[in-house]
């Protein structure tokens, strides 16, 4: 845990390894800034960083929400299919008709406004996330088949929703929440960024974060304290759900087009950035500062790779090699701390 | 005894410093083939750094190592292991979906000139070792069906199939009931006889001076010498391990409180025999009054703990009421309990209680948050850590501080957060399961005097625990069990050993 100030070293200065521990994803992530910066001078232009956030910021939203479903022990696979179905629901709203843009009907049609837009897509991830909670918490089927299942349905449903064609041209309203800028910094940068605080301080301020690393801690230890285990399971599925649902918004908002492949294979990207941000996979340990980071590496990587013209099948190579160097760094790091 | 070899393992001048406490200062033992070494001292006092030490998995920031006469290092539990040192930890590193045989063999199964595992064969060889130390199972039975005590046993097997010179045991008996403890303390004896050197760690010091050849004590991480056991007075020992004798560590208070009403009150409580727990309860009947402390005495089996779970809503009940303070309360989780003003300190603390990789504060806070939020939402960290300060204190838990990871702290001090975590709830019935497992006799007698003050507050205490003198000694009155019902019900003035035991075992179980 992050702020835990008295961890075990093996060194006589306690405080260089643990906090070494603590930043090792941020050590990372600048070493590799460093070097991308030296090999390609483009790379630190503050169009590009802000460009990378940019492109970080649809997975990182969801990453925030993963984060309390790792800390809890449990995995969600299903997010990036949960994107394409509330991408095409608020889309479709902003449009007034679920109709696709390869119908020949172009006149624009009263929408909803924006506010109907959102609240569906939020709606859809939280029912999403409250269907697989239910069925782990009382069906007892592992997570990761729950949402495996999840993975195939709400794909599914997405393309039975739109008919397979993409639903495009959005108003300015709801193109703002992907495409707009306040000052120099995108708004979806701010979106991200604003929930990110917003978790932070939830996981380490209040009551319902103590419980939270409780329950992936150890289960058993958390109801014989007295935790409704249970709720508070389902819960972190319903927010994980919740913020792919926001997530699928700002994506058909920045590529002015919701589409049902949309967010394919995000539950990699996501869970590779709580993961390499020190996150547990085993639960009860973890950090929203550290999911903030592992997204940000994961930007990082891929756009310094597509800058130096690597060819994209090289750059999946590269970063599934880094993303498992990533970890094992810091569960190097944290090894030496126990001894 | 081999007293004039040379020692089989010497440890000179071993440090070794944690943030912000120094774990081991300058600490200096020998042992011998042939003999046992009783590792003694307080909880924190560093045994188990200097277990680990030895068996390799971790390392000494000063000090030599030698073994059979020559300086040898120990840097990962493989080496020591290659030297024939065995470790059987508290947690066992069993297989439980293996056989005894498979175990007992893992990664060295006899092999058939084809390369398939020769099982007749493994069988025979895991039945010669069992047999040595008294353990009669079919080598074929899963692991999973054993008792802690034959899970044991089990690694005790291994560690003698793997030809180990010296078997090191960190508090094996703390799990075990009366009668599993004196079988082991026999096969220690016979590991003697056999040659091997064993060093283990416990805090009942009947069973060091019943055992060992001599024993080490260690005090605040220092060496506080080294005795053998023969004409050893049990009050130098005390004097070594705390610096006080006896007579001033044991309190009770001669003059006991009249109890007040019932406070909690269980009524043809019943469970089913399909819950995790073994033993099935058949209506039992208790009271426990405000002020008064019934301790529970039974043997593995009887369903202490089992009743303590059914109350507190852990398992499933078939049927019973349950009263606190007169009117009836609907226990259906532990979360209802604790509404009900019921707390319980369970039997495992590892397992059952502790958040190992979070924080001391986070582990002590995690039941009683609500007394801490502001706008019922954030935790009041600096209340936390005030109300942690208060129960260190009364409790003096030995940490560096509130911060520190609860799995650095040592095992008695882990068992005292747990304790601290109950009080801060302040309930009206506490139930306590074992409240001493790996507490050293200061701090029991420390806990003791606790439970007494909770009684004197009008708290209502339900103490289970396997050790009868500690029933004998904490409790106003005396339940015995067996076999999932109330055998005896007593004044602990009037109870002996015999006489609990006897009721405990042999009283008529009328169906
Ligand atoms: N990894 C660690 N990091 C920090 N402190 C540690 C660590 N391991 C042990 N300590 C500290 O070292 C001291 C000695 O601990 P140790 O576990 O050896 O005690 P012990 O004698 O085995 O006690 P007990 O009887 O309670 O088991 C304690 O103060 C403990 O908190
Ligand atoms: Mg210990």
């Amino acid at each position: 845990m992050s702020q835990t100030a008295t961890e075990p070293s093996a060194t006589r200065r306690p405080d260089a390894a643990t906090l070494l521990g603590r930043v090792a994803p941020l050590v990372f992530l600048l070493v590799l800034m460093f070097v991308f910066s030296v090999l390609e001078p483009r790379f630190l232009s503050e169009l590009n960083l802000f460009n990378v956030m940019r492109q970080i910021s649809i997975t990182g939203l969801i990453a925030l929400g993963m984060t309390f479903v790792i800390l809890t022990g449990g995995i969600d696979l299903s997010v990036g299919s949960v994107v394409a179905l509330a991408g095409l629901v608020a889309g479709a709203l902003n449009k007034g008709s679920s109709a696709n843009s390869l119908s020949l009907d172009d006149t624009v049609a009263a929408g909803y406004p924006l506010i109907v837009s959102v609240g569906a897509a939020a709606l859809v991830g939280l029912g999403a996330g409250l269907v697989q909670g239910v069925a782990i918490t009382t069906l007892d089927v592992p997570p990761f088949v729950v949402t495996l299942g999840g993975l195939s349905a709400f794909r599914g449903a997405a393309l039975l929703y739109s008919g397979g064609g993409p639903i495009s041209s959005f108003d300015d309203t709801y193109r703002f929440w992907g495409q707009g800028k306040i000052g120099p910094m995108p708004v979806p940068v701010i979106v991200f960024l604003g929930f990110a605080l917003l978790c932070h301080i939830v996981l380490r301020h209040t009551r319902y974060g103590r419980h939270v690393y409780a329950v992936g801690g150890n289960a058993e230890a958390a109801r014989l304290s007295g935790l409704n285990v249970r709720a508070l399971t389902l819960s972190v599925y319903v927010i994980v759900g919740l913020f792919a649902g926001i997530a699928g918004f700002v994506l058909s908002s920045r590529l002015n087009s919701a589409e049902a492949v949309a967010g394919l294979g995000y539950e990699l990207t996501v869970i590779a950035s709580v993961v390499i941000g020190g996150t547990s996979l085993f639960g009860g340990i973890g950090s929203v500062a550290g999911t903030v980071v592992g997204a940000i590496l994961i930007g990082v990587l891929i756009n310094g790779l597509v800058l130096m013209n690597v060819s994209p099948y090289v750059q999946q190579i590269i970063i599934g090699v880094i993303i498992v160097l990533a970890v094992a760094f810091d569960r190097f790091v944290k090894g030496r701390r126990r001894r | 005894m081999a007293r004039e070899s040379p020692p089989l393992l010497a440890l000179h001048g071993i440090t070794k410093r944690f943030p912000g406490v120094t774990a081991l200062a300058d600490v200096s033992l020998d042992v011998r083939a042939g003999e046992v070494l009783g590792l003694l001292g307080e909880n924190g006092a560093g045994k188990s750094t200097l277990l680990k030490i030895v068996s390799g998995a971790q390392r000494p920031d000063a000090g030599t190592i030698t073994w059979q006469g020559e300086t040898a290092t120990l840097a990962t539990p493989h080496q020591a292991q290659q030297r024939g040192i065995v470790t059987i930890y508290q947690e066992f590193n069993l297989v439980p979906d293996l056989t005894i045989a498979e175990n007992v063999f893992i990664g060295r199964e006899p092999l058939r000139a084809t390369g398939l595992i020769d099982w007749p064969r493994l069988a025979r060889d895991t039945g010669d070792v069992t047999r040595r130390i008294g353990l009669d199972l079919d080598p074929m039975m899963s692991v999973r069906d054993l008792s802690v005590a034959e899970q044991q046993m089990v690694e005790i097997a291994r560690a003698l199939s793997m030809q180990s010179r010296l078997i090191i045991m960190d508090e094996p008996t703390s799990a075990l009931s009366e009668t599993e403890v004196a079988r082991l303390l026999r096969i220690m004896d016979s590991l003697r006889h056999a040659g091997l050197a064993v060093i283990f760690v416990t805090h009942r010091l009947t069973e060091a001076t019943g055992v060992c050849d001599r024993v080490t004590v260690l005090r605040d991480g220092r060496l506080a010498g080294t005795r053998p056991v023969a004409g050893l007075e049990m009050d130098e020992l005390i004097r070594m391990m705390v610096g006080r004798s006896a007579e001033q560590l044991y309190r009770r208070p001669a003059t006991r409180r009249a109890p007040g009403p019932v406070r909690l009150s269980i009524r043809n409580l019943r469970t089913e025999g399909v819950t995790t727990h073994g033993t099935v309860l058949h209506g039992i009947d208790l009271d426990v009054r405000q002020g008064e402390i019934v301790g529970i005495a039974g043997l593995v089996g009887a369903g202490r703990t089992e009743l303590a779970r059914a109350v507190f809503g852990a398992d499933p009940r078939a049927g019973g009421r349950i009263e606190v303070d007169g009117s009836p309360v609907r226990v259906h989780s532990p979360r209802d309990a604790i509404r009900a003003g019921i707390g319980l300190v369970p039997e495992d603390r590892k397992l059952q209680a502790l958040f190992l990789a979070l924080a001391v504060r986070h582990n002590f806070s995690i039941a009683a948050l609500g007394q801490f939020l502001s706008f019922g939402v954030f935790v009041r960290e600096r209340a936390e850590a005030e109300a942690l300060e208060h129960y260190r204190r009364t409790l003096k838990i030995r940490m560096s501080s509130g911060e520190q990871m609860v799995v650095n702290l040592s095992g008695g001090n882990q068992q005292k957060v747990v304790l601290a975590r109950w009080l801060a709830l302040k309930p009206n019935v506490l139930i306590v399961d074992e409240p001493t497992r790996g507490v050293d006799i200061a701090a029991k007698a420390e806990v003791h005097e606790l439970l007494d003050e909770l009684a004197g507050n009008g708290i209502a205490v339900m103490a289970i625990s396997s050790e009868l003198p500690e029933v004998l000694a904490i409790s106003d009155r005396i339940i015995t069990m067996r076999e999932g019902r109330i055998t005896g019900d007593l004044p602990a003035a009037e109870a002996t050993q015999e006489k609990l035991m006897a009721l405990m075992t042999l009283a008529p179980v009328d169906a």
